[in-house]
C-alpha cells in the first residue's frame, strides 16, 4: 500500500475497518466526530453494522452486546463521553469479552474544551469504571502509529478477552499526515467457545454475565483477571526509545507530549546535551521495567505530559527514588512547544533537582517564578 | 402417570433451575409464557435473551437459550448490539419497570424509535422489587412504598408513566400492547400478545413490546390473592389493557 494523506480520526476509522471491524456504535463529540461520520458511510458500504446511538451509554452497551457475540466491535468518543462509558467498560471487563474503545482526549474536567489534552490518563490506566480490572491502553503519537495500534488493539482485545483502549489527544485525531494503511483483512468470525451467538442446534446454551453472586466466586474471577494481567504485563509492553544509548537525562512522555519532546531532544543533542527520550506506546501495561533499568544508569528523568503529572506517578514508582524525576506539564488543552521542553532540558543539564524533592511542587514553583 | 392426566409440564424453553421469585409473584407466569411461545415458534435454538437488573436479573438461569445480563436499564442497547450483528437470531429483553421506565428510559425509547427488530417483555409491578419496594415511575398515585411512605404524592413525586401508550407514538414500533397476569383469561390474552411480539420480530416488522401488569405481594405487603385483586381493581384502571399499536403488516399475521 502506498502512503496517502490521512486525517487522524479518519485513519483510525479506516484502520479499524481493515482490521475486520464488524460493528461500530458511537455518538458525536468533538474532537472525535470524524470517526463516527466516516464509519456512517463506510460500514454500510461494506454491509457491516453502524448505529449512531442515543448517548454514550447506549453506544457502549451496544458494543457490549455485540462483543458478547464474538465479533470485532468498537466505539469512540472524547473525554466527557468516555466518562459516560465507564459503566459499560466495567461490565465488559467483568464479562471478559473483547472490545475496543478510542478516546480522542480533550481539555477537562467537566465540559472543559475541545483542545488536545492527556488528562484522562488516570481514568484509562488506573481504572475509571468500578471494580478490580485493568484495561490495555495504547497511546499513539502520530497518524501512522494510530493506524498500527488500531489494528493491534483488536488482536490484543481478542487475545486476552480484554478491554483495549486507544488514547490519543485531539491533535493526533485532527492532524493530517502521510500514512500507510494495512491490507483489508477479511471479516473472519472466530468460533469462540464463549460467544452467546445462539445455540443453533450445535451446543449447550451459554450465558455471559458480570455477576458472581458468591463473593468467593467473584474473588476467583478477580484473581483470574489479575493473573491474565500479569501475562499481559510480561508480554505486551511496548515503547519507543530515542538516543538512549549514552543519555544522561531521559525524557518520558507519551503521545503528543512525547512527540513534542522528541523535537526538543533533537535540538538539545545539536547543542551537545546528552539527552534521550522514552515514549511509552503501551501506557498500560506500563514500561516500568525499562524505566527501572534506565534509573540505574542515567542522571535524571524529565516527565512531560499534557496534564498535571498523572503518568509521573507511575514513573516515580519505577524509578524508586534512585535518581531525580522532574516534571514539566501543560494543562487544560494547552500543547507545549518544543522550546519549553528544551528550556527544561538545558536547565537540568546545568543543575538537577534533589532526589527527594517533589517534582510537581518544583514545577509549579518554576511556573510561578516565570 | 397417564399422559392424559398431565396438566402441567415444564416447557422445553425452561432449564431445570428452580426460580428465586417470591410466592405469588407473576414473574414466573411471564417467564413461562415467553418459554412456551419460543418453543411453539421453534426458535429456542436461535434465541438470545437479555436479562435486566432488578428482580428478573437471574432470568438467564431459567431460559434454555443463550443469554446475556445487561447493566441496569441498558438491555435494549445490548440487544441492539446483538441483533445488528446477528439479524437472523431472535433477541429479546426482559425488563422490569425500574429498569425500563426509570434508568433505562433513554435506551428503550431510542431502540423503539429506531425500529430495532427486538421483542421487549416489560413487567410492570409498580415498584422497585429487588431493592425492597421503592417507588418506581409506575407507582400509582397515593401508593405507599418504602420511598413514598405517605403514599406517592404527585405534587412532589410526579405521575406514573404509561410506557405502552408512550412508545406506541413512535413510528419504529410495529407492535405494542398491555396485558395483565391477574387471572387465567388475561394470562391467555397475554400469551397471544407475547406470541405476536415475537412474530413481529421474526418477520422483521420492527420493535415490539408487551407490557405485563404484575404482582409484587412481598413489597406490596399483600397476600398473593389480594395482590391479584389489587392488579385487577387498581392497576388495570390506571393502566388500561389493550393494543396500542399494531402496524398494518402485523394485522395480517395469522397464528
Amino acid at each position: 500500500m502506498p502512503k496517502e494523506l490521512w486525517k487522524g480520526n479518519e485513519a483510525i476509522a479506516e484502520a479499524a475497518v481493515r482490521a475486520g471491524l464488524e460493528a461500530y456504535f458511537g455518538y458525536p463529540i468533538t474532537p472525535q466526530t470524524e470517526i463516527l461520520e466516516y464509519l456512517s458511510r463506510r460500514m454500510p458500504e461494506l454491509g457491516r453494522a453502524f448505529v449512531q446511538a442515543e448517548s454514550e451509554l447506549g453506544a457502549i452497551n451496544m458494543v457490549y452486546g455485540a462483543a458478547c457475540t464474538g465479533v470485532r466491535v468498537m466505539s469512540s468518543s472524547s473525554s466527557p463521553g468516555v466518562s459516560l462509558m465507564m459503566e459499560g467498560i466495567s461490565y465488559i471487563a467483568g464479562t471478559e469479552v473483547p472490545a475496543v474503545l478510542v478516546n480522542v482526549m480533550r481539555g477537562g474536567p467537566g465540559l472543559g474544551n475541545i483542545a488536545p489534552a492527556q488528562a484522562d490518563y488516570n481514568q484509562a490506566v488506573h481504572g475509571g469504571g468500578h471494580g478490580d480490572y485493568q484495561p490495555i491502553v495504547l497511546a499513539p503519537a502520530s497518524v501512522q502509529e494510530a493506524i498500527d495500534l488500531m489494528v493491534l488493539s483488536f488482536d490484543l482485545a481478542e487475545k486476552y478477552r480484554s478491554v483495549c483502549m486507544v488514547i490519543l489527544d485531539g491533535s493526533v485525531g485532527q492532524m493530517m499526515e502521510p500514512a500507510q494503511m494495512p491490507e483489508m483483512r477479511p471479516v473472519q468470525r472466530a468460533n469462540w467457545d464463549w460467544a452467546t451467538d445462539g445455540r443453533m442446534g450445535k451446543r449447550e446454551r451459554r450465558v455471559l454475565s458480570s455477576i458472581y453472586i458468591e463473593p468467593a466466586e467473584e474473588e476467583k474471577m478477580n484473581l483470574r483477571l489479575l493473573n491474565r494481567w500479569r501475562t499481559i504485563q510480561a508480554n505486551e509492553v511496548r515503547y519507543k526509545e530515542y538516543f538512549l544509548d549514552d543519555a544522561e537525562i531521559v525524557i518520558i512522555g507519551f503521545g503528543t507530549a512525547g512527540r513534542v519532546a522528541l523535537s526538543a531532544v533533537r535540538e538539545a543533542r545539536a547543542q551537545g546535551i546528552k539527552v534521550g527520550l522514552l515514549r511509552p506506546v503501551t501506557v498500560s501495561p506500563f514500561p516500568s521495567a525499562v524505566i527501572e533499568q534506565l534509573a540505574g544508569k542515567v542522571d535524571a528523568f524529565l516527565v512531560t505530559e499534557m496534564n498535571s503529572g498523572q503518568m509521573l506517578e507511575d514513573v516515580r514508582l519505577a524509578v524508586k527514588g534512585r535518581v531525580p524525576v522532574e516534571f514539566y506539564g501543560r494543562l487544560g488543552g494547552v500543547v507545549p512547544f518544543p522550546d519549553e521542553i528544551l528550556n527544561e532540558i538545558r536547565r537540568m543539564a546545568k543543575s538537577k533537582m534533589a532526589v527527594n524533592a517533589n517534582p510537581r511542587d518544583a514545577w509549579l514553583e518554576r511556573m510561578a517564578a516565570g | 402417570m397417564l399422559a392424559e392426566n398431565v396438566v402441567c409440564v415444564r416447557p422445553e424453553g425452561f432449564t431445570e433451575s428452580p426460580t428465586h421469585y417470591c410466592p405469588g409473584c407473576t414473574h414466573g407466569v411471564a417467564h413461562r409464557l415467553v418459554a412456551e411461545v419460543l418453543q411453539e415458534m421453534n426458535v429456542l435454538d436461535k434465541t438470545i435473551g437479555v436479562a435486566p437488573v432488578g428482580c428478573s436479573v437471574f432470568a438467564y438461569n431459567y431460559f434454555d437459550t443463550d443469554f446475556v445480563e445487561a447493566p441496569h436499564g441498558r438491555a435494549p442497547a445490548m440487544a441492539t448490539g446483538i441483533k445488528r450483528v446477528l439479524p437472523d437470531r431472535i433477541v429479546f429483553t426482559y425488563q422490569g419497570d425500574g429498569d425500563l421506565a426509570s434508568i433505562g428510559m433513554g435506551e428503550i425509547v431510542h431502540a423503539a424509535a429506531r425500529g430495532e427488530n427486538l421483542t421487549v417483555i416489560f413487567v410492570n409491578n409498580a415498584n422497585f422489587g429487588m431493592t425492597g419496594g421503592q417507588m418506581a415511575p409506575t407507582t400509582l398515585p397515593g401508593m405507599k412504598t418504602t420511598s413514598s411512605q405517605n403514599g406517592r404524592d404527585v405534587e412532589t413525586q410526579g405521575y406514573p408513566i404509561k410506557m405502552a401508550e408512550m412508545l406506541a407514538t413512535l413510528d419504529g414500533v410495529g407492535f405494542c400492547a398491555r396485558r395483565s397476569l391477574h387471572d387465567a383469561k388475561n394470562i391467555r390474552l397475554a400469551k397471544k400478545a407475547i406470541r405476536m411480539a415475537f412474530e413481529t420480530q421474526a418477520r422483521g416488522l420492527g420493535f415490539a413490546m408487551v407490557e405485563l401488569l404484575s404482582t409484587c405481594p412481598t413489597n406490596w405487603g399483600m397476600t398473593p390473592v389480594n395482590s391479584l385483586k389489587f392488579v385487577e381493581n387498581s392497576m388495570v384502571p390506571a393502566y388500561p389493557l389493550g393494543d396500542y399499536k399494531i402496524s398494518e403488516a402485523i394485522k395480517q399475521i395469522k397464528i
